[in-house]
């Protein structure tokens, strides 16, 4: 863990004016997205993309980026009801959080993260933000 | 003498009653075994060691990324893994460090399903997801 932080330092520099807005997110309370959308990478926060990302997400799971996270129709819709039913705001023709324009601001992220062995990827929050899965994100 | 009894009473109580897991964990292999003997009449029996040799590949035809259950599960599978996409850790699938490993018949199915495309561009066959589990049961 430390080692992380301690290049972090180097690589990010975080907007003061949005520092703070996004610090705590409402954590996953339900219990089928924590369980499918938990197991590839921590269950996202419905809070962290806007509803209409979250529908593109529901109806591509069978190619999800590069991977099948392909679910019963009945699961699927009780996830994706759960999901655009607590979004947040952000661009809805993008997919990714990571992508997203408030993300960027507060993350400016090496072009080699990938092949850090820890984080291997802008989306590994708990990388770098252990309590991630509780929707805390403030200094750690 | 007053520790020796209980203990030989506990030996008998979980001799006839295994570790909870491995109830549910038999069963799959029951189910995959008759699956494997209907897909092929020369099935006769898992081996842990065509298991094994699944698991640490390399493999082609699956993804490039993913040559092998051992690139994101790492080589012992008694450690902790990583998947290579997302960097999220994994617990081992060594039921010796993971005991509830392979204990729930639909989440080893839906596992099976995705990864085994991923590593072998095609599904496991039955015989092949109970070779696996066979020798990861052992480790
Ligand atoms: C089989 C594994 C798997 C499952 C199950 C899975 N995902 Fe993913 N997910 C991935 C991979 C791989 C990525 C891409 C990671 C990367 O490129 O860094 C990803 C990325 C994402 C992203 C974008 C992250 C970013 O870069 O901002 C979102 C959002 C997401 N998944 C939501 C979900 C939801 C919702 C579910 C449940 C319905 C789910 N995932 C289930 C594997 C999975
Ligand atoms: C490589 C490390 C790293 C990764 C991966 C990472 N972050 Fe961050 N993040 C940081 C750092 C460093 C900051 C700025 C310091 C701070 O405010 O905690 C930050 C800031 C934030 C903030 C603003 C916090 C505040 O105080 O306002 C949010 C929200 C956030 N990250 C969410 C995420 C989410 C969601 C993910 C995964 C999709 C993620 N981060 C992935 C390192 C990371």
């Amino acid at each position: 863990m430390l080692p992380i932080l301690a290049a972090l330092a180097l690589t990010l520099t975080v907007s003061p004016a949005l520092a703070g807005e996004n610090e705590r997110v409402p954590p996953v309370t339900h219990a089928a997205t924590l369980k499918e959308c938990g197991e590839c990478h921590m269950a996202f926060q419905p809070a962290l993309l806007p509803a209409e990302s979250w529908s593109r997400i529901m109806d591509g799971l069978r190619d999800h980026f590069g991977d099948d996270a392909g679910l019963p129709d009945d699961v699927a819709a009780d996830i994706r009801a759960y999901l655009v039913g607590h979004a947040g705001r952000g661009d809805g023709r993008l997919m990714r959080i990571t992508e997203q324009r408030w993300f960027e601001r507060e993350h400016r992220f090496r072009d080699d993260v990938r092949k850090n062995p820890d984080i291997r990827s802008k989306a590994n929050c708990e990388a770098c933000h252990r309590d991630a899965a509780r929707g805390r994100y403030e200094d750690d | 003498m007053k520790t020796v009894i209980p203990l030989a009473a506990l030996a008998a109580v979980s001799f006839a009653h295994p570790a909870p897991a491995e109830g549910p964990r038999d069963a799959i292999l029951a189910a995959y075994a008759a699956a494997a003997a209907a897909e092929s009449p020369s099935f006769a029996g898992f081996s842990a060691e065509r298991g094994r040799a699944l698991y640490l590949g390399p493999h082609t035809g699956g993804k490039p990324e993913t040559p092998a259950c051992a690139t994101c599960h790492t080589p012992d599978p008694r450690a902790r893994g990583r998947h290579v996409g997302t960097g999220r850790g994994i617990e081992p699938m060594a039921v010796s460090a993971s005991p509830t490993r392979f204990t729930d018949a639909a989440d080893v199915e839906k596992r099976f399903s995705r990864d085994c495309p991923a590593v072998l561009g095609r599904p496991c066959s039955a015989a092949e997801k109970g070779d696996v589990i066979t020798w990861l049961a052992q480790q």
